[in-house]
């Protein structure tokens, strides 16, 4: 065999049994890589590049202001004019996006106006003085706001 | 002239080229809508063609909390008072002295009014979200590789990859993380990826009465809030932490930590 063998080559035996040990190993790793590292793990960075779609698939709870829109249109309009014009349906009303799926299913609440209404324009010094704010239980003892003032165009 | 294309002249071997060149190109751009099938399936959301940002204008924040109790109504975040994804806290500053900080229930219910109105002192809403750091020291303490700053700027969580070890929770210098204890697993302001995606705002902006929050795209150069990053003089918080901030606000105080 090879060990009578002369010149460079004369020990290939151990060089054959190193080179197979070696394959074994690198073998071993290349499974043991595809088993424990996900799918799509380093694609854009040290991380499972699948976890990107995983964060977009949530489920939505707020449909968003252009979806109340395309119904409810006459209220954009009643709106327009007003200081309230920019606020978003959903502020108010609650996260519709049920409703918005199926109108008939989920029903919007309308809002209690003597609680809701001081959220925001209740006295407070830390309140810029750009937003108009009331001491409620003197500017009308308890009354509803929505008695003098309508919530989608509050301006008198 | 014969059939062997190395008989072929220049002319002929460059308009081949290009007509290749040009359908290769073609094919490469059009391949996943392709594969898609429908129209409905094709993507349209190009994570590279967007650089998310939030611009926060605290003389605006009016303190309702519509914000916070939107994004744990979008989010499912637990509704006990010590977990938040977004908060806001109310600071009170005499002259001179050290500021009175407090965040009822991360403001979720709220402010009421604990200051009288005429104590010299100056006072303000400051709201509070994760800053979506671009070189964001969460991101570099995770083990694992479960939380990483996306292609288009958001810093997200791999829940189905998190251990739980909190190393990101203590590295936030914002303190935006906390452990969710029902997956055991870091939870955090996803900038509202699966509505922003889609082409919605966040929660928070779509309920922001005063616009005091405003989701903006660095990488969309019609978006307003290169005018609002413009037109007032903006800082981020802990700037000495070199994180990369990207909640600008506009009417920060220096007192705020």
């Amino acid at each position: 065999m090879s060990e009578e063998g002369k010149g460079p080559f004369r020990n290939t035996q151990h060089l054959l049994r190193m080179a197979g040990i070696f394959a074994v190993g690198i073998l071993m790793f290349v499974v043991a890589r595809a088993v424990l590292v996900p799918e799509g793990f380093g694609k854009y960075g040290h991380y499972r590049a699948p976890a990107i779609d995983d964060n977009a698939a949530k489920p939505l709870s707020f449909a968003g202001r252009a979806a109340c829109a395309e119904c409810h249109a006459d209220v954009v309009e009643a709106r327009a004019a007003s200081k309230h014009a920019r606020i978003g349906c959903e502020a108010c009303h609650g996260a519709l996006s049920k409703h918005a799926a199926d109108p008939t299913k989920a029903k919007a609440t309308k809002p209690v106006a003597a609680t809701l209404c001081p959220v925001c324009h209740e006295l407070n010094v830390a309140r810029p003085k750009t937003i108009k704010q009331v001491n409620s239980a003197e500017h009308s003892g308890g009354e509803g706001c929505d008695s003098c003032h309508a919530p989608h165009a509050p301006e008198l | 002239m014969s059939d062997s294309p190395t008989d072929k002249n220049r002319r002929e071997f460059l308009s081949t080229s290009v007509r290749y060149l040009l359908l290769t190109a073609v094919a490469a751009e059009s391949w996943d809508y392709l594969v898609a099938g429908t129209p409905e399936a094709a993507p349209s959301y190009h994570a590279v063609k967007h650089w998310w940002a939030m611009a926060i204008d605290i003389e605006e924040c009016i303190g309702c909390g519509n914000c916070v109790r939107a994004c744990k109504t979008e989010n499912n975040v637990p509704l006990d008072p010590w977990f938040f994804r977004t908060w806001v806290e109310r600071y009170h500053v005499k002259n001179g002295e050290h500021p009175d900080v407090d965040s009822p229930n991360g403001g979720y219910d709220g402010f009421p009014e604990i200051y009288p109105a005429d104590d010299g002192a100056k006072s303000f809403f400051v709201p509070k979200l994760c800053n979506h750091c671009a070189h964001s020291p969460c991101v570099q303490v995770c083990p694992v590789g479960a939380t990483f700053e996306s292609p288009d700027g958001v810093v997200l969580v791999d829940t189905s990859y998190c251990l739980g070890c909190r190393y990101c929770v203590q590295a936030c210098p914002y303190g935006c993380r906390f452990i969710n204890p029902k997956t055991m697993t870091v939870d955090k302001c996803s900038l509202c990826y699966h509505r922003i995606t889609k082409g919605l705002t966040t929660a928070c902006c779509e309920t922001c009465p005063t616009g005091a929050r405003m989701l903006g795209d660095l990488k969309n150069p019609k978006d307003p809030i290169h005018a609002f990053l413009r037109d007032h003089k903006i800082q981020v918080l802990k700037p000495q932490m070199a994180t990369g901030s990207k909640a600008y606000y506009n009417g920060l105080d220096g007192s705020v930590r």
